[in-house]
């Protein structure tokens, strides 16, 4: 309750919760707002914004661009949010065993986890979601596949500090096996931290979805923000509304994340919080 | 990073020495295990390996499917087969694009060029630029200006950037008609060779800003924060105390240890730079590895996007090395520790 009333008092945390829970209500509500199918053509293409029944335009097809917006919102939040659980789920895994175990099998855990930081993440996800086929399960996959070494590292850096500590030991003492160690009482320990993160996760997990759309990579049957941009950016002479809405679109659903991401922080964390707004 | 901290022990000469061996060894490391991860992908595609390095091609007939299938090995077991594999990429030889009818190291070598004055440049734009923005801010921590600059910031990392690029086009190119929109160099005009230097210059303008962009924020936000935090440090005092000017103090002693958390950060990101330039390259039509990439996946051309994959995961580390390179400069204490 207090870190409830604490992240309320959260200025720039609230504007971020603000505008999420628009654009959440904005994927809700898409097929009452637009009970057509957004790849449905509604009109004369190349409509410009504010044309008659047409909000924001319409694109190179004649079909209604906010419709593309709304019902983009759905995808890029489902991916957003499915490919950070996929990531938290890996980069947990790793990240736990590494800290519990220590030793050679930490050595081991973060070479891996520096090769995955090494390589240029991007074009590991185009290679997978090319290979693999561009379903919405395989550009989850490959985004959670290049997102998870920032959680594994964070989770591997909770545990070593907490595998030392008295309860932990004392759990160990009393013979119970480490899988119960670690579930019942290192990691509901280490959960905020590994909270802030995910939620940033969905903000450049989202990012990257909007990137790969952009070229051509999506799930060809969703309607997705990257892939309205991507499609219409070369007529964006004639054109700019089919590209600046969609991106508006992106900004703000990002910057609302990480927004609220960053008020989470302060209030789950106070003592970091601190310690930056004193440096 | 983990270079400095494995160059700690060891005698008189071990701070040249050590490094190079670390990072050889790193280099290597990597090279083997993205080959080995491209094998496995290959083998992972669905359908047969060798309709996956043919690229399905129309060209794919029974009989060159024969001769890849031997040139492979794919008779043979996984591990003499990953051999085989591993022992092309070492010599160099990354396959042969049946789409383009050419092989992969020479598309590579075609584009690489265009793709690392790209890079380079952003690199160096968005150190520069960062960091000088930083040291403004932090300096005036809390007036206006500073304020502006973390709202561009958050802003900034929000945005995704390829439609930054798109948007400094519509503003540079269709509205006010400053720089060119696409492409590398003016085609169809003679040019002295300064002309097309100043040409060239004009096409990288906006690419390099946009990818630029997003790390000039980073560095900008890194640096204000480790200025403020040096400020207020006793030798501060002592050398405003001496009588050393705003100026002299900003440039000998707040600078050198503000820009060591930069370095640092700039090396972490080199990935992310370089698939940032990915994108960039497709919205500019910058003729590099990224459009390169992006027609091979649209045809599906597995030996190229593969190769690619290599070459740009060599390029990363090689900036590592080069950040790694400029912290040892900037920090002597890291040479010291190791000599010592």
């Amino acid at each position: 309750m207090d870190t409830l009333k604490a992240f309320l008092r959260h200025p720039t945390g609230m504007i971020g919760l603000v505008i999420l829970v628009a654009v959440l209500a904005l994927a809700a509500a898409a097929p009452v707002l637009f009970p057509d199918s957004p790849w449905d053509m509604v009109g004369a293409p190349f409509q410009p914004p504010l044309s008659e029944g047409l909000l924001l335009g319409s694109d190179m097809l004649g079909r209604d661009v906010a419709a593309g917006i709304a019902y983009g919102a759905r995808v890029s939040l489902m991916i957003g949010i499915a490919a950070t659980l996929a990531a938290v789920l890996i980069g947990v895994v790793i990240g736990a065993v590494a800290g519990y175990f220590g030793d050679k099998v930490d050595d081991a855990m973060m070479r891996l986890t520096e090769l995955f930081q090494t390589i240029p993440g991007f074009i590991l996800a185009i290679l997978l979601v090319a290979t693999l086929g561009p379903t919405l399960t395989h550009v989850v996959v490959a985004i959670g596949a290049v997102s998870w070494p920032p959680v594994a590292r964070l989770t591997r850096a909770e545990f070593l500090r907490l595998r030392g500590r008295e309860f932990v030991q004392a759990a160990v003492c009393q013979g119970q096996p480490p899988l119960v160690v670690v579930l019942r009482h290192i990691l509901p320990n280490a959960l905020s931290p590994i909270i802030v993160t995910g939620s940033l996760t969905i903000a450049t997990s989202i990012l990257i979805e909007s990137a790969l759309s952009f070229m051509g990579l999506g799930d060809p049957n969703l309607m997705s923000w990257g892939f309205m941009i991507g499609a219409s950016r070369t007529v964006i002479r004639q054109a700019w509304w089919m590209s600046v809405f969609p991106g508006i679109a992106i900004l703000l659903t990002v910057l609302a994340i990480n927004l609220v991401g960053e008020g989470l922080n302060d209030t789950l964390n106070p003592r970091v919080a601190r310690k930056v707004r004193a440096a | 990073m983990s270079m400095s901290a494995s160059a700690v022990s060891g005698g008189r000469g071990a701070a040249i020495v050590l490094p190079i061996v670390g990072w050889v060894a790193k280099f290597v490391g990597v090279v083997l295990v993205i080959a080995t991860f491209n094998f496995i992908l290959v083998h992972a595609a669905p359908g047969d390996p060798v309709q996956v390095i043919a690229s399905q091609s129309g060209a794919a007939d029974a009989k060159l499917l024969a001769q890849l299938r031997a040139e492979y090995g794919l008779d043979k077991p996984y591990p003499v087969q990953l051999a085989i594999y591993l022992k092309r990429v070492v010599t160099l030889d990354l396959g042969y694009s049946y789409r383009q009818q050419r092989p992969v190291r020479a598309l590579i070598a075609e584009r690489l060029p265009a793709t690392l004055l790209l890079t380079a440049t952003a690199f160096l734009i968005a150190l520069t630029a960062g960091v000088v923005l930083g040291v403004l801010a932090g300096v005036r921590a809390g007036r206006w200006s500073d304020t502006l600059l973390t709202i561009v910031s958050l802003l900034l990392y929000a945005m995704p950037v390829f439609w930054l690029g798109l948007m400094l086009v519509l503003l540079f190119s269709v509205k006010l008609d400053w720089l060119p929109a696409f492409g590398y160099v003016t085609i169809g005009v003679e040019m002295s060779p300064l002309q097309r230097l100043g040409d060239i210059a004009a096409h990288l303008v906006l690419p390099a800003t946009s990818l630029a962009a997003v790390y000039l924020a980073i560095y900008a936000r890194l640096t204000r924060s480790s200025v403020i935090e040096v400020m207020h440090q006793d030798f501060i005092k002592t050398a405003r105390s001496k009588g050393l000017t705003q100026g002299n103090i900003i440039a000998r002693h707040i600078l050198r240890n503000a820009i060591l958390p930069v370095v640092t950060v700039a090396g972490m990101q080199a990935g992310a730079l370089v698939g940032g330039a990915v994108v960039i390259e497709t919205v500019f039509a910058w003729p590099g590895l990224g459009r390169l990439i992006y027609d091979a996946v649209l045809q599906r051309d597995y030996p190229v996007m593969l190769g690619i994959f290599l070459v740009m995961s060599v390029i990363v580390i090689v900036l590592n090395l080069i950040t790694d390179a400029i912290y040892r400069l900037i920090d002597p204490r890291v040479a010291l520790r190791a000599a010592s």
